[in-house]
């Protein structure tokens, strides 16, 4: 105990705990949208394909954030404006793209004189190595992202649920699906320092999926997202600090242990429920 | 009567593929129209173009744009995906979508707006349950309520009548002929019988559109317009179908 608290005077403890904490609440709100719309496969792909931003970037010597957030911003609108598209096979060209981009990305790491120490942090993440900068980014987000939220919720929540519905009802369906998953990849890009290319779709989707077992209310949702989110970031960070191991592996293995214990007590929860039916 | 709607020689289609050619409607209030026809003949197009989901290729929809009335929708129920996490009283207040401005927030006289036709629907009880935990008659009547909030002139309802049983079948038309005094309805089935026996006047679709203002439909129209269903009677008839001789 005395340990943790002695962890707290650190500087960059007190970096990776905001971190933590920001990440949470932009991936408990973003990744309920995510999960809610069902595009968790469009989210995967706007991830990879960022890794070609982030490569270009890198040979080009400027910051790999700014790469990866051109690249996943273009990439997710062009998801979204291809699926208007009746004729095109949506899936396919986002496997394209995510293989695209990981492809991109490896060859201008491959072309850059010199060796690329981070390319693993961007993989796997770091939450111990996050910077003021990185800090102050997420923390923009969040501010943005409840926001658009806060005054926008139920007409998020409405064309979400039945886009055609939205549209003969003449809401601005196609401002707010741009909108979304212009945030979707923003969220993606500036966590990818947190927990990595490789996992933040894990925190987009698992602190969600155990918040779904216990409320099926969008707006619960979120906070449950948000709740557990830094529940498993924290856990995951102390062990990652401990053991010496990549952040990001570190807090989705809490993350998936939280899910089994969630899943036990949500039966556990069911069969008292029939006991006291029957 | 009033006109409320008009389609003037429409052709509508998707990209190079013309499903709808010169079709003329109108649409008076207190209308009570039934739409029959193929799969693939058309209807659901028909709709979305009514609806102002797609743009007709050639022709015109009067009024035009904003002058257009209010429509409320009912969309087939596979359509919907009923794992999302909604409740049933937010899903009813999704309706007033078309009177709200995008920062628009729902007041408290929305509110009990919802409540009235939930309880006039009988599914007050349901209000805060998930979509997911609804039959298929609650979800219909969950989706009438939304099509009916913001008071449309005209209420267009696709396919209501599949995925229920026949028990509320039989109350939904009831409840359609009470609406009907207010405001014009269009059906879209392929209960040819069902509807004939609640419509006041039959559209068939199939490539273009055959109006028929009475709900009597007689073998010579079903053969002229070359629109393939089933048999109509009035009362029980036992039949058999047998397969044609070679």
């Amino acid at each position: 105990m005395n340990e943790l608290i002695e962890l707290f005077q650190y500087n960059f403890f007190l970096n990776a705990v905001g971190a933590a904490i920001l990440a949470s609440i932009s991936c408990g709100i973003i990744g309920s949208y995510i999960v809610a719309r069902r595009i968790v496969f469009i989210s995967g792909g706007i991830t990879h394909a960022s890794f070609g931003g982030i490569g270009l970037a890198w040979y080009l010597g400027l910051n790999p954030v700014f790469g990866a957030a051109v690249f996943g911003v273009l990439s997710a609108l062009g998801i979204e404006w291809i699926s208007k598209k009746t004729d095109v096979r949506q899936d396919s060209v986002i496997g394209i793209l995510w293989a695209f981009g990981m492809a991109l990305g490896i060859l201008f790491i491959y072309m850059t004189p010199g060796y690329a120490p981070n390319l693993m942090s961007f993989l796997f993440g770091n939450i111990l190595t996050v910077g003021v900068l990185d800090l102050y980014l997420l923390l923009g987000l969040c501010v943005f992202t409840i926001a658009v939220f806060f005054f926008l919720l139920r007409p998020i929540l409405f064309v979400a649920f039945d886009e055609e519905f939205a549209r003969t009802q003449k809401a601005p369906v196609q401002f707010l699906n741009y909108l979304l998953i212009s945030l979707v990849a923003l969220a993606i890009v500036l966590n990818i320092r947190v927990v990595g290319i490789i996992l933040v779709i894990s925190f987009l989707t698992i602190p969600q999926t155990i918040a779904n077992m216990f409320t099926n209310d969008f707006k619960k949702m979120i906070f449950g997202s948000i709740a557990f989110g830094f529940l498993g970031s924290f856990i995951g960070l102390l062990v990652s600090y401990r053991i010496n191991a990549p952040s990001g592996a570190t807090i989705i293995f809490s993350f998936v242990i939280l899910f089994v214990i969630a899943k036990l007590v949500q039966l556990v929860m069911i069969s008292v429920r029939r006991k006291n039916l029957a | 009567m009033k006109k409320i709607l008009e389609l003037k020689s429409l052709t509508a289609g998707y990209d190079e593929k013309i499903v709808l050619k010169g079709v003329n409607l109108v649409v008076k209030e207190n209308d009570f129209l039934g739409i029959i026809g193929p799969n693939g003949g058309g209807k659901t197009t028909l709709l979305k173009v009514i609806l102002g989901t797609i743009k007709p290729v050639e022709g015109e929809i009067l009024p035009d744009g904003n002058d257009r009335c209010i429509i409320g929708y009912l969309p087939q129920i596979n359509q919907i995906d009923n794992k999302f996490p909604i409740p049933v009283k937010e899903v009813v207040l999704s309706g007033l979508m078309s009177h709200k401005k995008i920062f628009g927030r729902y007041n408290s006289e929305n509110k009990r707006r919802a409540d009235e036709l939930m309880t006039q629907m009988g599914i007050i009880h349901l209000k805060n349950k998930n979509i997911g935990e609804l039959s298929g008659g609650q979800l219909q009547r969950v989706f009438l309520c939304r099509a009916i909030i913001a008071d449309p002139q005209l209420l267009i309802l696709d396919e209501p009548d599949t995925y229920v049983d026949s028990n509320f079948e039989g109350e939904l038309y009831e409840i359609l002929h009470h609406l009907n005094s207010h405001m014009a309805i269009i059906v879209v089935s392929h209960d040819v019988g069902t509807i004939c026996s609640h419509v006041k006047s039959i559209a068939c679709v199939n490539e273009t559109l055959c109006y028929h203002d009475s709900n009597v439909i007689s073998q010579e129209q079903l053969m002229a317009y070359n629109c393939p269903i089933d048999l109509i009677t009035h009362g029980e008839v036992p039949h058999r179908v047998l397969k044609h001789h070679k």
